[in-house]
C-alpha cells in the first residue's frame, strides 16, 4: 500500500447548524491526483476548506471528527502552520493586485515576514513559475503587475504562489472553470507533472477532467462520501447507483 | 512557539480595532455631555423657560433663545421653499433625462463645485453682491433698507443646499427600478407621465428625506449666514428684518461672552443646535437606508 | 379616434413643456455659480500678487501688505488635523469593513452619522471648552482637533467604502498562505484600498480647508507669522471673515485675493483627490 498523507475519520464539517459533510472517511494517497466529484452544494469546496482550515474562519464553521496530516493530528496544529504546508489555488484566478509577478510568487515569504536573501529569492522565483510553467512567458517582465496576465497565466501565477512554499499537498478548487479550453489543457498537464513533487487533491465538475489527470476519484454527494477508488475502476465499474447516474449526466 | 506570538498579535490587532472604535464613540458621547454639563448653569437659572423666552439681553443678564429659535427655523424654511424647485430640477436632470455623457458630466461638476466654495466665501459674496441687490429691492417695495437680514440669509442658504439637496434627490430617484419605468413607458407613457405617475410616487420618502438631511445642513450653516444676517437679537418680525440664528449667535457672541452664565447660555444654544441636527439627520438617513435596503 | 389624437397632443405637449421646464430651472441654478466665480475672479486677481503671497498684515491705514501667514496657518492646521483624524479614521473604518455586524459596529455606524451632520461651529465649541479653556490661551492645535473630528467620518467612511469593495478571494489568497489575519489586513487589504482611502482624504482636507466657524474661538487668528502650535494662528478663512466685516476698503479688497487663493487651495485638492482616483486605481 502505498503512503497516505491526508486522511479524515468521522469527519462532520457545520455552517451553525447546517450540516455540510457528513461522516467523511477519506484517505489521500501521497504524490498522486485525487479528484474530488460531485454536484453543486455537495460539499466539495468545504472538504478542502477543511484540509487548510479555512473552514473555520467562514462565519459558523466548524469541524467535528478527525484530520490526520501523515501521522500528526491536522486539528492540533496551528492553523497558520497547517496553511503553510497545504496550499490553495481557488476557483478564480487572484493574484494580488498591487504586488508585482515577482513579488507575487514569494508573497508566502513577505507576507509571513519570513526573511529570505535575494539570490534565494530570485532562485525561488525561477524554480516555482518553472515548475509552473509560466516562466518562459513572463521571465522578461518579472516586475511588471500580475493582473496585467491572461486568466490563464493568472493562475498559473497562483499556483506557482503556492508552490513556491514548498506545500506538501496542494488544493486546487475547480482551477479550470474560469478558463478556455486552451488554457485548462495547459493547466492539466501541469498537474501531471507536478505529481513526483507534491500531492494534488483536486476541485472538478468535470468528468473528462478528472478522467484525464486522477489517479483516484472520490464521489460525494448531499455532504457523504459515497465511493472512493482508482478513478478507473470507478468510471468503469461504479459500485454505488448514486455515482452511476452522476457519471451518466443524471443530475449536476 | 512561534505560533502563539502570531495569535497574541491578532488578538492585539483586534483590539487596536476595537479601541479606535471606541475613540470614535466616545468623542460623540463626550461632546454631548460636555455640552449638558457646560449649559446646566443656564437652565438651572432659567428651566426650560431659556427655550422659549424672547429677550435675550446679555448685559441684563437676560437670556431668552426663543429670537435664535425663530430666527433658525425661518431662514432654513425659507431657504428650502426657494431651493426646492430647483434641487428637484437638477436631479430630474441629472438622474433621468441626462444621467450619462458630456452634459451630464458638466453639470455633475459644476454642483459640485457649488458645493465646494467655502461658506466664508459665500458669505464675502453676499455681502458684497447680495445684499446690495437686496437693499434694492427692498427700496422698491418701500420698506426699510437694511439689505442684510433673514430674507438674505435665506437665499445664500438656498444656494448652499442645492448642490447637496440635488445629490441626494439624484440618489434616490437612481434607487427607482428600471424594470418599472421600462414598464410605464412600454405602455406609452411620456417622460413626464412615468416622472409623475411611477418616479415621484416611488421617490417620495426619499425626496422628504432629501429635504429632512437639506434642511439640517441649512440649520447648522454658520458662517455664511452670520455674514449677512445682521445680527440683531430681536424676536424677528418680519422676512426683512435683520435676524439671528442659533449659529450665529453663537460665532458672533462666543469670544464676547464674559461672565460664566453668558458663556452657558450660548453654550446651552449649541446643546439645541447639536440635537436638532442629529434628529433632523438620523430620521432622514433612517428613511434613505430603509429605501436602498427595499431596493 | 379624433378624441385620442387632441388627447396625444395634449400629453406630447405637457411633456414638451415640462422637458423645457426642467432644464430652463437646471439652467438657472448654475447662475449663482458663474456670478460668483465671476466675482471671485475679477475682485480676486486684481488683489493677488507676489508681495500679497509673500508679506504680512500690515497695520491698517497702511496699504500693502499680504496674508503670508494666513497661507502658511491653514496649511499646518490642515495637515495637524489630517495627521490626527487618519490613524484612528483608518483603523475605525477598518473595523467596520472587517466586523460588520455587532453592537459595537451600530454604536459606531452610529457616532460617525451623527458626528458628520454636527454642525462645525458646535465643534469649535467643544474644541474651546477641551483644550482653549483649560489651557487659557486659543491655539492653532485647538483648531486642528475641531477641524479633526470635522474630518473624522470622511475618513471612516471613504476606508470602509473602499475596502467593502475590495474581493474576499484576495483576502482569502492571504489566508491560505499561512498569512496571519492582522497581517492580511495590513498588508493585502489596506495597500489594495489606499488608493480610495487617499481619495477621501483629499476630500476631507478640501472640506476642511475652508472652514471658518471652528476656527473662530480656536485658532482664532493673529497678525503675526507664528509657527508654535499652542498660540494663536491665522488661517484664510479667519482673513477673509475678519476683513470682510472691517470697514475697511483696503482690507476688503485683500478679503477677495484671499477668498480667491483659498478657493484655488480647495479646488486644487479636490481635482488631486479625482486625478488620484484614477491614477491610482488598482486592477482586481
Ligand atoms: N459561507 C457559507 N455559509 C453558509 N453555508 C454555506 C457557506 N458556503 C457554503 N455553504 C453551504 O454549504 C454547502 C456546500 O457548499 P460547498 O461550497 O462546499 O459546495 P460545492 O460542492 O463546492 O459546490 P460547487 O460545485 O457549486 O462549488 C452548500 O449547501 C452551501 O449552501
Ligand atoms: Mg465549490
Amino acid at each position: 500500500m502505498e503512503d497516505k498523507i491526508l486522511i479524515t475519520e468521522k469527519l462532520y464539517a457545520y455552517y451553525g447548524e447546517h450540516c455540510v459533510l457528513k461522516d467523511v472517511n477519506l484517505e489521500i494517497p501521497k504524490f498522486k491526483i485525487t479528484a474530488i466529484m460531485g454536484p453543486s452544494g455537495c460539499g466539495k469546496t468545504t472538504l478542502l476548506r477543511c484540509f487548510n482550515r479555512l473552514h473555520e474562519l467562514s462565519p459558523g464553521g466548524r469541524i467535528e471528527g478527525q484530520i490526520w496530516l501523515g501521522k500528526t493530528n491536522l486539528l492540533s496544529l496551528n492553523p497558520i502552520m497547517v496553511r503553510r504546508k497545504i496550499g490553495m489555488v481557488f476557483q478564480r484566478p487572484n493574484p494580488f493586485p498591487t504586488m508585482s509577478i515577482y513579488d507575487n510568487v514569494i508573497a508566502g515569504y513577505k507576507l509571513n515576514g519570513i526573511k529570505i536573501k535575494r539570490e534565494e529569492a530570485d532562485q525561488i522565483v525561477e524554480t516555482s513559475l518553472k515548475k509552473a510553467a509560466l516562466w518562459n512567458e513572463v521571465k522578461d517582465f518579472l516586475h511588471r503587475k500580475g493582473t496585467f496576465l491572461s486568466g490563464g497565466q493568472q493562475q498559473r501565477l497562483c499556483i506557482a504562489r503556492a508552490l513556491a512554499m514548498h506545500p506538501e499537498a496542494l488544493l486546487l478548487d475547480e482551477p479550470t472553470s474560469a478558463l478556455d479550453p486552451k488554457s485548462t489543457a495547459h493547466i492539466e498537464e501541469l498537474i501531471i507533472e507536478l505529481k513526483d513533487s507534491v500531492t494534488i487533491v483536486i476541485v472538478t465538475h468535470n468528468i473528462g477532467q478528472a478522467g484525464r489527470v486522477a489517479d483516484y476519484t472520490a464521489f460525494l454527494y448531499l455532504g457523504e462520501l459515497v465511493e472512493f477508488g482508482p478513478t478507473e475502476r470507478l468510471f468503469t465499474a461504479p459500485k454505488d447507483k448514486r455515482t452511476e447516474e452522476y457519471l451518466s449526466g443524471k443530475f449536476g | 512557539m512561534k505560533d502563539i506570538k502570531t495569535d497574541r498579535r491578532d488578538i492585539f490587532f483586534h483590539k487596536v480595532l476595537a479601541l479606535a472604535s471606541w475613540v470614535v464613540v466616545c468623542l460623540v458621547l463626550g461632546i454631548l455631555i460636555t455640552l449638558i454639563l457646560s449649559s446646566l448653569p443656564i437652565f438651572k437659572a432659567a428651566g426650560l423657560g431659556f427655550l422659549f423666552h424672547k429677550v435675550w439681553d446679555p448685559v441684563n443678564h437676560r437670556f431668552g433663545a426663543m429670537p435664535f429659535l425663530a430666527g433658525t427655523l425661518l431662514t432654513s424654511f425659507l431657504a428650502l421653499v426657494f431651493s426646492l424647485p430647483f434641487s428637484l430640477a437638477i436631479a430630474l436632470f441629472l438622474g433621468e433625462y441626462f444621467y450619462q455623457g458630456a452634459i451630464a458630466s458638466f453639470f455633475q461638476s459644476a454642483t459640485e463645485l457649488l458645493a465646494g466654495i467655502p461658506s466664508v466665501i459665500y458669505g464675502l459674496w453676499g455681502i458684497f453682491v447680495l445684499v446690495p441687490l437686496v437693499r434694492k429691492l427692498e427700496m422698491k417695495l418701500g420698506i426699510l433698507p437694511y439689505g442684510v437680514g433673514i430674507f438674505t440669509a435665506s437665499l445664500i442658504l438656498s444656494i448652499m443646499i442645492i448642490p447637496y439637496a440635488a445629490s441626494i434627490a439624484r440618489e434616490v430617484i437612481s434607487l427607482v427600478p428600471t424594470e418599472l419605468k421600462e414598464a410605464a413607458y412600454g405602455l406609452g407613457a411620456t417622460r413626464w407621465e412615468v416622472i409623475k405617475h411611477i418616479i415621484i410616487p416611488y421617490a417620495r420618502s426619499g425626496i422628504f428625506a432629501g429635504i429632512l438631511l437639506s434642511l439640517g445642513r441649512a440649520i447648522g450653516e454658520t458662517m455664511a449666514v452670520t455674514m449677512v444676517i445682521g445680527n440683531n437679537n430681536q424676536f424677528p418680525t418680519s422676512i426683512f428684518a435683520p435676524g439671528n440664528t442659533m449659529a450665529s449667535v453663537i460665532a458672533n457672541e462666543f469670544t464676547e461672552a464674559t461672565s460664566n452664565i453668558y458663556l452657558s447660555a450660548l453654550i446651552g444654544i449649541a446643546l439645541l443646535l447639536f440635537l436638532v441636527t442629529t434628529v433632523v439627520n438620523i430620521i432622514g438617513r433612517y428613511i434613505i437606508k430603509r429605501l436602498s435596503v427595499k431596493k | 379616434m379624433k378624441e385620442i389624437e387632441r388627447n396625444c397632443k395634449k400629453r406630447l405637449f405637457l411633456n414638451w413643456f415640462v422637458q423645457a421646464l426642467v432644464f430652463v430651472i437646471t439652467g438657472l441654478s448654475l447662475v449663482p455659480l458663474f456670478f460668483i466665480l465671476f466675482y471671485l475672479t475679477k475682485q480676486g486677481i486684481g488683489s493677488v500678487n507676489w508681495s500679497f503671497l509673500t508679506h504680512l498684515p500690515r497695520p491698517v491705514g497702511e496699504s500693502g501688505g499680504g496674508v503670508l501667514n494666513a497661507i502658511i496657518g491653514t496649511l499646518i492646521i490642515a495637515s495637524l488635523s489630517t495627521i490626527m483624524a487618519i490613524p484612528i479614521g483608518v483603523t475605525a473604518g477598518i473595523y467596520l469593513a472587517e466586523k460588520k455586524t455587532g453592537k459595537l459596529v451600530h454604536l459606531l455606524r452610529l457616532s460617525t452619522d451623527i458626528l458628520q451632520s454636527t454642525p462645525s461651529i458646535v465643534l469649535g465649541v467643544i474644541a474651546y471648552l477641551w483644550i482653549v479653556k483649560p489651557a487659557q490661551s486659543f491655539s492653532a492645535f485647538s483648531g486642528s482637533v475641531a477641524l479633526a473630528m470635522m474630518m473624522l467620518p470622511t475618513i471612516v467612511s471613504s476606508t470602509e467604502e473602499t475596502l467593502k469593495l475590495i474581493p474576499y478571494t484576495l483576502k482569502e489568497a492571504s489566508l491560505a498562505l499561512g498569512v496571519p489575519y492582522y497581517r492580511t489586513v495590513l498588508k493585502v487589504i489596506l495597500p489594495s484600498g489606499i488608493s480610495g482611502i487617499l481619495t477621501g482624504t483629499l476630500l476631507g482636507i478640501a472640506r476642511i480647508a475652508g472652514e471658518t466657524a471652528p476656527l473662530l474661538f480656536t485658532a482664532f487668528g493673529s497678525p503675526y507669522l507664528n509657527f508654535n502650535l499652542f498660540k494663536p494662528m491665522n488661517a484664510l478663512p479667519l482673513v477673509i471673515f475678519n476683513y470682510a466685516s472691517s470697514p475697511y476698503l483696503e482690507w476688503w479688497r485683500q478679503a477677495w485675493g484671499a477668498s480667491f487663493i483659498l478657493i484655488v487651495m480647495v479646488l486644487c485638492f479636490n481635482l488631486l483627490a479625482k486625478w488620484g482616483a484614477s491614477k491610482w486605481k488598482i486592477k482586481f
